[in-house]
């Protein structure tokens, strides 16, 4: 080198990157997405293959044409909007609702706020929140599970939406439990009817405990939301069990544990202190509870993540971290 | 099970002690030296010879300029061809003293055996007025004054001397070498210290990368041990490696499990930290005459044509040190004087290396070169890295937007620049950069307002 | 219809009945807590330029009003964005005299573009001449050029600022430079200085502030000030000073004759608006051959001088 580089220190740098960041959480999703297409079949890799596309395509021509700046799909970011709005979706979806679920989440949610970073609200949430409210028919009816070698088409409500409808036509929970015949295994396992990432819980919290085990997230929003739904069901349930589910319920069911797992958790939407996150993660627990019980929605995670999301700027101002000799 | 490290943030880099085998070795004498007049914290100080003047090894050249200033002797012996500036190593002018290297005379008085004088003056004012003649700077970075630190301000008292071995900084291994081949020098010196205040308990404090160093001077201090008087208030304490324990507060959070305040020493947390070759310099200093004119600077980095540990005089061009140790290879794109966290990038070879030089790294391009910046993403990795428990994120936003009341608020000034945020951020984002220069002018901001009241 | 009609006048009543209630409140409220304001405060701000750029030394527009109204006289108080045009209209306002002053521009002092300035190193931090100048001296062999970060474009209110691609080097639209002095203050080289336009926007300064010796300035940049005082020399006005290895013009001495411009060994003397571009040579023969007459007459002075000594003698 004949000319010397010269920078303010430090000279190194970690080998830590937003890129990197972004394919841990890719490779944590794809137990949940493997599952999925293994429950749900070629139609979960075609919600899938529409979203992911329609997401990375949508930032590139937005980047480009739009704000007419360099490219920002390499830091994969797009994609993991696209695969949580897959797993967000029944797969029934048909794949022009999938394209404007994704056009909302980037274009919307995502680019006009500024890109990567600006954006206030979770843009897979959004996206999946802008369908639900525009094309309820095709969000609410789920397909049960069916399988790539399996061939028992069974369509139906969701766990959550048959106990809102059954409470609503005057039944217990535990006789619609019980008509369901559903158990916690295969709440667990394989599931029971849902969008395409709650084909098992399993396979969420393994993703869930790479990304802890890499670091990539601190696991306190995730433990928090997973707390507070624990708790305030058992102090309902335990009051009159014929109205409210159960915990273990709850926990299993209704997009709760993707949400909280890899949708509460994302960097941009959550808060920058822990003791923020625990807040926020307590806030989203106990709106998902009062909108399942109360609510006119079945289920009621992806309001309470919205909802807490627009609290974020609040709680990064009222939570710090602790700072070294200031008492 | 005491604490063994420090409590909040922290990164954790390679270490790569690349150059931990390489015995210190002293180098021939360059042909001229260029001692700067502005190598410690505080006043500049005053030159005392003229061009022509004959000096000898070890005599002083220039005098304090003031309270927290230092002795400034030479460190070879010849002609004093001129008096007055160089360019340092970042390319600023410095006020300096050149002299052309003759022989290598030392003045009377000074001991250069290696014979080991265990013997601890009773007067400890003696003993402080002796490190300041000697010219004994901090020799950890700072390069403050040591008699400065070691006169405590009436009314404070010093609870525990902290020698600080860590050399938390990748790559630097002069610390540690001068720990395994000085080791006795570093435990009479760290006696002597303690002397001076009044002999507290003394914890020499060393990084766990390090099983060799702890076990040599453990062995030391043991041996000394019935000598008595400070010998027996002295302690090896093994710490956890993380980074930046080596920082004055972390290091006195990890040994003695306190805080010192914003805007506080360490005095007034009950502390003096000392480096492990400050130590070295005090003993040369004080049992042997020897003024500070020489130190142990580490050449090293992957791509480095050898590693080694130099014993550099004062003064010396850095491109005569780097050539002692092999010269500088073509692929490397940057050369740091110290470590790669805090050091700095040199632009100009032709500087001389000062007392306070550890080390300098040599870095390839595919190192060192910064990647591009990206969009903040939140992650919150910086504020967890943070030692000082601040926001980074935050403060590189409101640095931009010249908001100075409130960085003050979001405690810019207690920053330490250990470069954990910078070294952390996924994006890129040269959060130091623009801190540090906020940092500097919120200093500025507290300090005329102190003045004024 | 009946109950409908008195829904209706209800309404309205009740409405009416808070709206005057909650004027009545307003009404106290405003006169409980009004602050007594001189309303020719108002008047100048009125008058102002409204670009709260700080440049008077206020912290804006409305802050200048309030100090301008409090002040004795218009000495202290300058409005350098609106210049004497707003100046008239406050003192008319106030009452006061006007103190008319030079319209001013800035002025990139500076001339080491990238062909004149080679780099030495590369530089690699963030790009901001404040982090850039606090690490080192700069990534040419001058450590008192330009750092190029282009501090001052950001500084710069009024979009008169611009990086000149080709140089390096800030380049000011002075049809926009309203003279705030932002970018003085902002620069950490203090390259940039206010100077009066001059007549027609003509102007001669030292675009240079190296003063380092001339040797080793001359390696680090082609079109640096050597300080060899050439230029000091030439000025029949009196108005060039070297110190420090660097020259400097003196506006308020400046005739504009450009014989230094012509004169300087590195062309570090700009001259701007001019309407003729300079014929150096003609300006350097037109200087010699008054130097020679000069010397001549020195030479038959000094002769008359030995001649009456003789004859006294």
């Amino acid at each position: 080198m004949d000319k010397l580089i010269v920078s303010p220190s430090p000279h190194l740098h970690s080998s830590c990157s937003t890129k990197g960041l972004m394919r841990d959480v890719l490779i944590a999703l794809a137990p949940a997405v493997a599952v999925s297409i293994v429950f749900y079949g070629w139609r979960a890799l075609l919600v899938l293959g529409v979203s992911v596309a329609s997401c990375v395509l949508l930032e590139y021509l937005i980047v480009k044409y739009l704000l007419r700046k360099s490219t920002t799909v390499g830091d994969l970011s797009a994609a993991v909007t696209g695969v949580l709005l897959a797993l967000n979706l029944p797969v029934t979806t048909p794949w022009w609702v999938v394209f404007l679920g994704a056009l909302f989440a980037v274009g919307v949610a995502k680019m006009t706020f500024g890109g990567l970073g600006q954006n206030v609200f979770n843009p897979a949430i959004a996206g999946r929140v802008f369908l639900l409210i525009s094309f309820p028919s095709y969000m609410t009816h789920w397909e049960a599970p069916q399988g790539l070698f399996g061939v028992d088409a069974v369509s139906g409500a969701t766990p959550l939406g048959a106990i809102k409808e059954g409470l609503m036509q005057g039944a217990s929970v535990p006789d619609l439990m019980a008509q369901h015949g559903w158990t916690y295994g295969q709440m667990l396992f394989s599931n029971i009817g849902g969008s395409a990432g709650e084909a098992c819980a399993i396979a969420i919290l393994l993703g869930f405990l790479y990304l802890v085990v890499r670091r990539v997230i601190k696991p306190w929003i995730t433990l928090s939301i997973l707390a507070t739904v624990a708790l305030v069901s058992l102090l309902f349930w335990g009051i009159d069990p014929a109205r409210f589910t159960d915990p273990l319920f709850n926990l299993l069911t209704g997009g709760l544990l993707l949400g909280a797992c890899f949708m509460a958790t994302d960097y941009v939407t959550s808060p920058m202190s822990t003791a923020g996150g625990v807040v926020y993660g307590i806030g989203i627990g106990f709106i998902t509870l009062m909108i399942r019980y109360f609510g006119s929605y079945p289920e009621g995670m992806s309001f309470a993540i919205l909802i807490m999301n627009a609290a974020v700027p609040l709680l990064n101002i009222w939570f710090h971290q602790k700072k070294f000799g200031r008492a | 099970m005491a604490r063994r490290t420090f409590s909040i943030g922290g990164i954790h880099p390679d270490d790569a002690k690349l150059s931990r085998n390489a015995a210190i070795e002293a180098i021939p004498l360059p042909s001229a030296v260029y001692i700067s007049l502005a190598q410690h914290i505080g006043a500049p100080a005053k030159a005392v010879v003229a061009p022509g003047d004959k000096v000898k090894a070890g005599q002083v050249i220039a005098e304090p300029g003031g309270f927290v200033s230092a002795f400034i002797h030479s460190s070879v012996s010849g002609t004093v061809k001129s008096v007055g500036v160089c360019k340092d190593l970042s390319g600023k002018a410095a006020p300096c003293v050149e002299i052309t290297v003759e022989g290598d005379e030392w003045v009377e008085g000074v001991d250069l055996t290696p014979d080991l004088v265990t013997d601890i003056p009773a007067d400890g004012k003696a003993i402080l007025e002796k490190i300041r003649l000697g010219g004994v700077v901090g020799l950890g970075g700072a390069t403050f004054p040591t008699h400065v630190k070691l006169s405590p301000p009436p009314g404070k008292t010093c609870e525990m001397l902290i020698i600080n071995g860590c050399e938390c900084e990748p790559y630097l291994t002069s610390d540690e070498r001068t720990m395994l081949e000085k080791g006795e020098q570093v435990v009479v010196g760290t006696a002597l210290l303690s002397h001076v205040l009044g002999d507290p308990h003394a914890v020499i404090a060393v990084e766990d990368n390090k099983p060799e160093a702890i076990a040599h001077l453990r062995g030391i201090v043991e041996r000394l041990r019935p000598l008595g008087g400070p010998y027996a208030g002295i302690e090896v304490r093994s710490l956890m490696k993380k980074y930046p324990e080596g920082g004055e507060k972390q290091l006195i959070d990890a040994v003695m499990g306190r805080q010192v305040k914003s805007g506080q020493l360490p005095i007034d947390a009950g502390a003096v930290v000392q480096n492990i070759c400050t130590a070295l310099a005090v003993y040369e200093a004080v049992q042997k005459n020897k003024p500070l004119v020489e130190n142990s600077v580490t050449v090293t980095g992957k791509g480095a044509a050898r590693q080694a540990n130099l014993l550099v005089r004062v003064g010396t061009p850095l491109r005569h040190v780097i050539d002692c140790a092999g010269g500088l290879p073509d692929s490397i794109a940057k050369v740091v004087s110290g470590g790669p966290m805090m050091g700095k990038a040199v632009v100009n070879l032709d500087a001389p290396t000062l007392k306070g030089t550890g080390g300098l790294l040599l870095l390839t391009e595919a190192e060192t070169r910064r990647g591009a910046e990206g969009s903040c993403i939140r992650c919150g990795k910086c504020a967890d890295a943070c030692p000082m428990g601040l926001e980074p994120f935050l403060l590189n936003r409101l640095a931009r937007a010249d908001r100075n009341d409130e960085l003050e608020a979001a405690s810019v000034q207690d920053c330490i620049q250990c470069g954990c945020c910078l070294y952390t951020c996924p994006a890129n984002i040269p959060l130091l950069d623009i801190i540090a220069v906020a940092k500097a002018r919120v200093l500025g901001i507290i300090k005329a307002r102190a003045a004024a009241k | 219809m009946i109950a409908s009609v008195n829904t209706l006048v209800w309404t309205v009543v009740i409405i009416t009945g808070i709206g005057l209630l909650l004027a009545l409140a307003l009404f106290l409220v405003a006169r409980r807590f009004r602050v007594e304001e001189d309303p020719r405060i108002d008047d100048v701000e009125h008058v102002m330029p409204g670009a709260n750029c700080g440049g008077c030394g206020f912290a804006g527009c409305r802050a200048f009003a309030q100090a301008a109204v409090a002040a004795e006289n218009l000495d202290s108080v300058y409005c350098p964005v609106g210049g004497n045009d707003v100046m008239k209209q406050v003192a008319a306002i106030l009452g006061h005299e006007v103190v008319e002053k030079a319209p001013m521009v800035a002025v990139v002092r500076c001339n080491g573009s990238c062909t004149a300035r080679p780099k030495t190193s590369v530089y690699d931090g963030l790009k901001s001449c404040r982090v850039k100048s606090n690490l080192y001296a700069g990534d040419t062999g001058c450590a008192y050029g330009c750092l190029g970060c282009g501090d001052c474009v950001a500084a710069c209110r009024f979009g008169a600022l611009s990086l000149d691609p080709e140089t390096g080097l800030p380049v000011v639209d002075e049809n926009k430079c309203t003279a705030c002095g932002a970018c003085v203050k902002t620069c950490p080289k203090g390259l940039i200085e206010l100077r009066p336009k001059g007549p027609r926007g003509m102007r001669q300064f030292v675009s240079c502030r190296n003063r380092d010796k001339g040797p080793s300035v001359k390696k680090a940049c082609a079109s640096a000030c050597i300080g060899c005082g050439i230029c000091q020399k030439t000025c029949r006005h009196g108005a060039v000073t070297v110190t420090d290895n660097l020259a400097y013009i003196d506006p308020a001495l400046c005739k504009l004759c450009r014989e230094c411009e012509a004169m300087c060994p590195t062309g570090a003397i700009h001259g701007v608006n001019f309407p003729k571009p300079l014929d150096k040579e003609a300006v350097k023969a037109r200087i010699q051959e008054r130097q020679r007459k000069e010397r001549e007459a020195a030479a038959a002075a000094a002769a008359a001088a030995a001649d009456n000594e003789k004859k006294e003698a």
